[in-house]
């Protein structure tokens, strides 16, 4: 009888603990989406400061995969390096070693693409992001938000994007744009819209100096 | 409802005219009603609040008992500690200086009588030099004649060589006999100085002694006043509360600080252990690890304290034997030696693992910027990381004192708690009693001003009041 008391009781305070541990989870994941059509692809010294920010502020546990948007982005092709860190801080740094080569080897072999293919990058990052079951989900499109697809492509549909921000970076203005300036806040509108519709929520960082808010998410 | 109001068309100063007059009227037919109501309820209001008041002070009173008792209680524990201490105090030193008293005794003896011995060997009667026999043989030569005769010259010169011969060996003889006693002498001296030392050692140890039984008679004064009960005493015991509530206060805070400090030290390497993205009810587990290792430190802490009867928060460990409390220390400090050199590791480890990140924020802003990384000497990395590793050792060490201002704070809590709550009480009491005057003087003012409201029909009634009364007196023929 005691037994089955002692048992009884060790059996509670296990099914206690256990509900104790926390089930959320609290690590953020990251899809970084490089714009490298056209004139863009100036801008990537920019996405690297990005990058090294991201790889400075991440932690164990987190994930960061670097896409880059060009033609057809809706391709596991088009991931440069992704990586989810090691829950152990020694071990992370290692990773963030080998994801930033990975990254020095693309910026160096970087070639511009013909078209942009921007939601297929983002329907690419939705995919991941929630692979990772991460807690914070966030997609970064470092574009001019210019999209330009190529003919047959089909991207003029909703996209589920519950539980994830997207920030739009350095959203440059395009030569057209200085013409009529409503064309950017067009472009803009549109894609905030859109995030929006799909349950996303939408910034716009243009000041890269400030880059404290990109994960506070203020 | 306006039309209802306006019971003149037209005409609303009217109107309010005729409302006045009613309500003045209901008003002066509800006068004796109404100051009833009103004097009712201000006299229940102001019971109440008295009633509430007064038991409020029964409590207050109840509660300075209990607090006195405590601190009565509170005080002579603590007395009765310091008196014990004492007592061990000077059992140790009876232990240590006067455990060996036999022996000195003997000592002392032993001294004393070689000291009689010699002198006694100094002081036996001396003879003086002689020569056995020599007054006869110089009265037999003095009577031979001597003139012209050479022999007899020569005799008596070889009885002057041969007295002389005696007479300085004698001499001599004498002269080693008084070194030698010179000698004996000599040797007393240190004797007599071992002795000295010996008498002011005892000397020293009665006064220490003596003055100990001095702090044991003051501290048994105080006993027998906290016995008493004596307002003194509670005066005493309660201040002597209050400022040990502070200082413990004080230095708790300045634990709680140094708890801080090693909670930083250990976090972050910690997620090594349990992993960084680990959560547990919220937190970190990294963290928690880390709050749960300065915590079993300080428990540690505890129990060191409470076996080696510095503290006595946990009467059961007071009462554990002897032997298995030694075994207990052996066992704390083991366990918080373990924890000081993990702390001790993990401070290492972060240190490292700060170099790292160090390095890899370092290449990150060399790939932005192009430029060379600064030199850092080894030195100036080594001391960091053994300042770190040193603090992470002695940080347990220190907080195993936390027990002391700890305990402090504890006994002092309850007498602290129970001095504001009695202010507490005494002051709401004086509120509800400032209340119920309060409400008694409103209720007057209501009712004043009730009777303001109607004055023109209390003015008439009081005419009437006097011309009715005047009138019964010219008919009784009464001058008013």
């Amino acid at each position: 009888m005691r037994v089955v008391i002692h048992a009884l009781t060790a059996m509670a305070l296990a099914m206690w603990l256990s509900a104790c541990s926390d089930t959320t989870s609290h690590s953020r994941a990251v899809y970084m989406l490089i714009d490298t059509s056209g004139t863009y692809t100036q801008e990537i010294r920019k996405a690297n400061s990005i990058i090294n920010y991201l790889l400075g502020n991440l932690g164990p546990g987190d994930s960061l995969a670097v896409a880059k948007i060009d033609s057809g982005s809706f391709s596991e092709k088009d991931i440069v390096a992704k990586v989810t860190f090691d829950s152990r801080p020694s071990y992370t740094n290692a990773q963030k070693r080998a994801f930033r080569l990975k990254i020095d080897e693309f910026i160096k072999s970087v070639k511009s693409s013909g078209h942009t293919d921007i939601t297929g990058g983002v329907l690419q990052a939705i995919e991941f992001l929630n692979e990772t079951g991460a807690g914070k989900r966030m997609i970064l499109i470092f574009s001019d938000l210019k999209e330009d697809l190529r003919k047959g492509q089909v991207r003029n549909f909703p996209i589920e994007m519950k539980g994830i921000e997207v920030v739009a970076i350095n959203v440059t203005k395009l030569r057209s744009d200085n013409i009529d300036p409503r064309e950017y806040m067009k472009r803009l509108e549109y894609w905030k819209k859109r995030v929006m519709a799909g349950n996303g929520s939408w910034r716009v960082i243009n000041d890269l100096d400030n880059m404290e808010r990109l994960l506070s998410g203020e | 409802m306006k039309s209802f109001l306006m019971i003149v068309p037209d005409h609303p100063t009217l109107s309010a005219l005729i409302w006045a007059i009613v309500l003045i009227t209901m008003l002066y037919l509800a006068r004796q009603p109404a100051h009833k109501a009103i004097h009712s309820l201000v006299a229940t209001l102001y019971r109440g609040l008295r009633l509430a008041a007064r038991s409020l002070m029964t409590v207050e009173e109840r509660m300075r008992i209990r607090n006195r008792e405590v601190l009565l209680e509170a005080g002579k524990e603590a007395a009765e500690r310091q008196i014990e201490r004492e007592f061990y105090r000077i059992d140790a030193v009876v232990r240590r200086d006067l455990a060996d008293y036999p022996a000195l005794h003997r000592k002392m003896q032993d001294a004393i009588e070689r000291i009689e011995d010699d002198y006694g060997s100094c002081t036996e009667d001396m003879e003086l030099p002689s020569i056995q026999g020599w007054e006869k043989a110089v009265d037999a030569v003095a009577k031979i004649p001597v003139k012209g005769n050479s022999m007899v010259a020569d005799v008596l010169a070889d009885i002057n060589k041969t007295f002389s011969t005696s007479y300085r060996d004698a001499l001599e003889e004498y002269r080693q006999t008084c070194n030698d006693r010179i000698s004996v002498m000599s040797k007393m001296a240190p004797v007599w100085r071992g002795l000295s030392r010996t008498l002011d050692k005892v000397s020293r140890n009665i006064t220490d002694l003596h003055k100990r039984a001095g702090e044991i008679n003051g501290l048994m004064q105080r006993y027998e006043e906290i016995q008493a009960g004596s307002d003194k005493a509670i005066r005493m015991l309660s201040s002597s509360s209050i400022t040990q509530f502070f200082i413990s206060l004080f230095v708790l805070v300045i634990a709680v600080g140094g708890a801080m400090i090693n909670f930083n030290l250990i976090a972050w390497p910690m997620q090594e252990m349990v992993g960084g993205n680990s959560y547990l009810m919220g937190f970190k587990t990294a963290n928690i690890a880390a709050m749960v290792i300065i915590l079993v430190e300080i428990t540690m802490g505890l129990f060191l304290m409470e076996l080696l009867r510095i503290t006595r928060l946990f009467p059961m460990i007071g009462s554990i034997d002897d032997k298995m409390r030694k075994r207990m220390i052996w066992i704390c400090f083991g366990i918080l030696l373990t924890l000081a050199c993990v702390e001790s590791a993990l401070a290492f480890m972060r240190d490292v693992m700060a170099a790292d990140k160090q390095a890899f924020n370092e290449s990150l802003r060399r790939s932005m910027d192009g430029t060379a990384a600064a030199a850092v000497t080894t030195a100036n990395r080594s001391i960091p990381m053994i300042a770190q590793m040193v603090i992470g050792f002695i940080l347990p060490f220190a907080l195993v004192f936390v027990a002391i201002p700890l305990e402090s704070f504890i006994h002092s809590f309850r007498t602290v708690i129970g001095i504001v709550a009695v202010w507490a009480v005494r002051g709401l009491a004086f509120v509800l009693r400032l209340s119920g005057t309060l409400f008694r003087q409103l209720g007057t003012l209501f009712e004043h001003t009730y009777d303001l409201i109607i004055f023109v029909p209390l003015w008439i009634e009081k005419l009437v009041h006097e011309r009715t009364h005047k009138h019964k007196a010219d008919k009784l023929g009464v001058a008013p």
